[in-house]
C-alpha cells in the first residue's frame, strides 16, 4: 500500500527531529494522536496539532499519561493509526497501557523522546535511560519492538517504520528518540506518497458471525475488525481465548500468552535491522545506537586513520536485539565497545550475547558534549590492545 | 433481550442478591426501546464485578484496565465521531482509580453514557472500603468503620460539566431504563448512578441481610426528587437515599466544538 499523499510533505526540509518525527507519521498515515504535554517532546504534537485539520486527523490532549496512551488504544479500535509522544517520566505512566496494548493486540505507536532522570531529572537534555524500561516495564511477559533514531531523517523514516511494525505484528511500537536528536535540525528528505511503502492493516474479511478476535495464522497474528462494523467482539486484558473469553487457568495463559512472544521471537530476522559498517576486518565493534551512534560512526574514522581496526554495529532495532549477530561477531573481534547515555543497558546486552568470546568495553557517554570522541578513542585504543577475555563489562574510566 | 446478551457466557460470575444484573437488564432494555443501530454501539469497562458488564453485552466491547474505561471510550468517540459510547463501571474503578478521567469527560463533555453501579465497597477483591463507603460503615479496610466521607456521584458529575445526570436503585428497574434511555439518546456527557446491593461482602459486613433485604432497604427508603440540587444527595450510612433525574441540559460537545474549529481552520487556511 502506498502512503496517502495528504500527509506526505513530499521534499527536501530543514526540520528538527520532532518535526521530521510529526511528519513521518503523518506520513504513514497517523490520524490520532493521544497527548500529555512533556519536555522535550513537546514540538512532535504542536506540529501534528498544527497539521491536523489539512489532513484530516484528530488529536485530544488528555489529563495525564496513564488517558492518553489508554485514548490511543480505543482510537485504533476504530481504525485510524494512532499515535502517542512523551518522555521517560510519561513513559513510566504509560507502562500500564503498553501491556494492555500487548494483550489487546493493539497497533499503536509510542514515541518516547528521553531526557535525564530518574523521576523529573533534567528534562531538557539528552539521554538513552528508557532503555530497558521499554522492554520490561510492564509486568508480565511479552514482547515489544524499538526502533532508535540518531538523526532527524531517521526520526522520519523510523516513525514509519515503527507503524508499519506495529501494523504488521499487532503490537505497541517504541521509538526511542532522545533529547539531542529531537531538537537538533538538519535536512529531511521526505519522498512523494508512491515512494512509500505502508503496511495495511490486515482485516478479517469472512462471515461476521464466524469472527473470532484472537484465532492466529500461521504467523501468530490475528486479524482485526473495527468497532462499528458489525461484528460484535469482545476483546479483555484478562487471560483469554480466542473468543476474546476471559478463561482462568494456566492452560489458557499459555494458549494466550505465548503467541504474544512467538509473534516476535519467531519473525526476529525479519523484524531486527542494523547498519554494519568496516566490519569485515574488525578487531573491535562499536555497537551504538540513538544520538550517540553520532559519535560512535566519527570516532571509527579517527580509530581507522590511526591504524586500529575498528567498525560499526549501528541498531535501528533495540529491541529486539540483534543477538544472533552479536553472538557471530563476538568469535572473531577482540572487543566490543558501547557507549551509551547512561550507566549500561543495551552494553548488558551485548555482554549477554558474546558469550564470554569477547570483550565488553562500556562508556557512560555524553557528559562531555554527544559528539565528543574523546573518550570513545581512548576506549577503542584499549579494546584493541586487549588479548585475554575479561570476565565481567570493563566500565571505560579514564 | 437475548439478542443483546452473549448467552454462550451464562451464567454470569455475580454472586445471588447482587443488583448489578438488574442493571444490565435496564441497559439492554434501553438500548431496545431507544431503537438505535446496535451496530453502532460500542461498551467499555474498567474492572472489578461490574467490569465484567462489557463482557456481557453483545456490542462492540472492551473490558479493559482498572479506573481508564473513561479514557479508553475518549478515544474511540474522538477517532470515530459517529459511534455510541457507553461506559458500564463501579464506583471504585470510575471514582476512585478513575475519578480524574471522570471528572475530565464531564469537563469536556465527551458524548457518552456512563453507567456507574454503587455498591458502597470494592466487591470482587473481598469487601474493601471504597470513596463511596458511608460514615461509620464496615468494610475490610474500615474494621471500626469507615472514617472518610464518601463522594457524592452526581453532585461531582454535575459540577464538572455533566449534561445528564440521574440515580436509581436496583430495585427502580422501570425508572432506571426510562433514565438509561433518555440518556442514550442525550448529546454530551451523560451519568446515571445506580444503586446496588452487595449481598456478599456489603450487606454482610456491616449485617443487612441478604440481597432481599437490601431490596426492601431501597423500597422504605428511597425519596424520589426529580431536580433535587446535587449538593443535596449525600448518602449516609442506612440514611434515606435521593432518587430521580437531577440534571438536564444542554452544552455543546468535546466533538462538536473539535469539529468546528477543525473547520474554521480549513476556512482560513483556504482563503489566504
Amino acid at each position: 500500500m502506498k502512503a496517502d499523499s495528504k500527509g506526505v510533505l513530499g521534499g527536501t526540509h530543514k526540520l528538527s527531529g520532532n518535526y521530521a518525527c510529526a511528519e513521518g507519521a503523518l506520513a504513514a498515515g497517523c490520524r490520532f494522536l493521544g497527548l500529555y504535554p512533556i519536555i522535550p517532546a513537546l514540538e512532535i504534537s504542536e506540529r501534528f496539532l498544527k497539521r491536523a485539520p489539512e489532513v484530516g486527523a484528530t488529536f485530544i490532549q488528555m489529563e495525564d499519561e496513564v488517558s492518553a496512551l489508554a485514548a490511543v488504544l480505543g482510537a485504533s479500535w476504530t481504525g485510524k493509526r494512532s499515535m502517542t509522544v512523551t518522555s521517560g517520566p510519561g513513559l513510566s505512566l504509560m507502562m500500564e497501557h503498553l501491556g494492555l496494548g500487548v494483550m489487546l493486540e493493539t497497533p499503536c505507536v509510542i514515541v518516547d523522546v528521553q531526557r535525564v532522570g530518574p523521576s523529573l531529572g533534567l528534562p531538557d537534555r539528552a539521554a538513552q535511560g528508557d532503555v530497558m524500561q521499554a522492554r520490561w516495564g510492564s509486568h508480565g511477559d511479552y514482547e515489544v519492538i524499538a526502533l532508535s533514531p540518531s538523526s532527524p531523517q531517521e526520526m522520519f523514516d523510523y516513525t514509519i517504520k515503527a507503524f508499519n511494525l506495529s501494523e504488521r505484528y499487532r503490537v505497541p511500537v517504541l521509538v526511542l528518540a532522545d533529547e539531542y536528536v529531537a531538537h537538533l535540525e538538519e535536512e529531511v528528505v521526505i519522498p512523494s506518497a508512491e515512494e512509500i511503502e505502508i503496511e495495511p492493516r490486515r482485516y478479517y474479511d469472512g462471515p461476521k458471525d464466524k469472527y473470532l478476535p484472537f484465532k492466529r495464522d500461521e504467523d501468530f497474528v490475528p486479524k482485526m475488525v473495527k468497532i462499528g462494523d458489525g461484528f460484535k467482539f469482545h476483546v479483555t486484558g484478562l487471560t483469554h481465548d480466542d473468543r476474546g473469553y476471559p478463561i482462568m487457568n494456566e492452560e489458557c495463559q499459555e494458549y494466550n500468552v505465548h503467541p504474544l512472544l512467538r509473534k516476535i521471537r519467531n519473525f526476529v530476522d525479519q523484524i531486527v535491522e542494523f547498519t554494519e559498517t568496516n566490519i569485515d576486518d574488525a578487531d573491535v565493534i562499536l555497537v551504538s545506537y540513538g544520538a550517540s551512534s553520532r559519535a560512535a560512526l566519527k570516532a571509527m574514522e579517527q580509530a581507522r586513520n590511526a591504524g586500529i581496526k575498528v567498525g560499526s554495529l549501528k541498531l535501528t532495532t533495540v529491541w529486539p536485539f540483534p543477538e544472533k549477530r552479536v553472538a557471530e561477531l563476538a568469535k572473531r573481534v577482540k572487543a566490543f565497545v558501547v557507549p551509551e547515555m547512561n550507566f549500561g543497558q543495551i552494553a548488558l546486552e551485548v555482554e549477554r550475547c558474546t558469550h564470554g568470546d569477547a570483550n565488553v568495553l562500556f562508556i557512560p557517554h555524553g557528559e562531555k558534549g554527544i559528539e565528543d570522541t574523546e573518550d570513545l578513542l581512548a576506549a577503542l585504543k584499549q579494546a584493541a590492545g586487549m588479548t585475554a577475555v575479561e570476565e565481567k563489562i570493563i566500565e571505560f574510566k579514564k | 433481550m437475548e439478542n443483546l446478551l452473549r448467552m454462550d457466557r451464562m451464567p454470569h460470575i455475580w454472586c445471588p442478591g447482587c443488583g448489578i444484573g438488574l442493571g444490565v437488564t435496564a441497559l439492554a432494555s434501553a438500548l431496545e426501546k431507544a431503537q438505535i443501530d446496535l451496530n453502532n454501539v460500542c461498551i467499555v469497562s474498567g474492572i472489578g464485578c461490574t467490569g465484567r458488564v462489557a463482557g456481557y453485552v453483545k456490542l462492540d466491547s472492551f473490558h479493559t484496565t482498572h479506573g481508564r474505561a473513561i479514557a479508553f471510550a475518549t478515544g474511540i468517540k474522538a477517532a470515530n465521531p459517529k459511534l455510541k459510547v457507553i461506559v458500564f463501571s463501579g464506583d471504585g474503578d470510575l471514582i476512585a482509580i478513575g475519578g480524574n478521567h471522570f471528572i475530565h469527560a464531564a469537563r469536556r463533555n465527551i458524548d457518552m453514557l456512563v453507567v456507574c453501579v454503587n455498591n458502597f465497597i470494592y466487591a470482587m477483591t473481598g469487601g474493601q472500603v471504597a470513596p463511596t463507603t458511608p460514615l461509620a460503615a464496615y468494610a475490610t479496610t474500615s474494621p471500626f468503620g469507615c472514617v472518610e466521607p464518601p463522594f457524592n456521584i452526581p453532585y461531582i458529575a454535575d459540577s464538572s460539566g455533566a449534561v445528564y445526570v440521574a440515580r436509581w436503585t436496583a430495585l427502580h428497574v422501570r425508572r432506571l431504563t426510562n433514565s438509561l434511555t433518555e440518556a442514550l439518546h442525550k448529546k454530551g456527557f451523560s451519568v446515571v448512578e445506580v444503586i446496588s446491593p452487595c449481598a456478599m461482602y456489603y450487606s454482610r459486613i456491616n449485617r443487612l441481610g441478604d440481597g432481599l433485604d437490601m431490596m426492601k432497604f431501597y423500597h422504605d427508603n428511597v425519596e424520589i426528587r426529580h431536580g433535587e440540587d446535587t449538593k443535596n444527595l449525600d448518602i449516609g450510612f442506612q440514611t434515606k437515599i435521593i432518587c430521580g433525574k437531577f440534571v438536564d441540559k444542554e452544552r455543546p460537545s468535546y466533538m462538536e466544538r473539535y469539529n468546528q474549529w477543525a473547520s474554521e481552520v480549513r476556512g482560513a487556511s483556504n482563503e489566504s
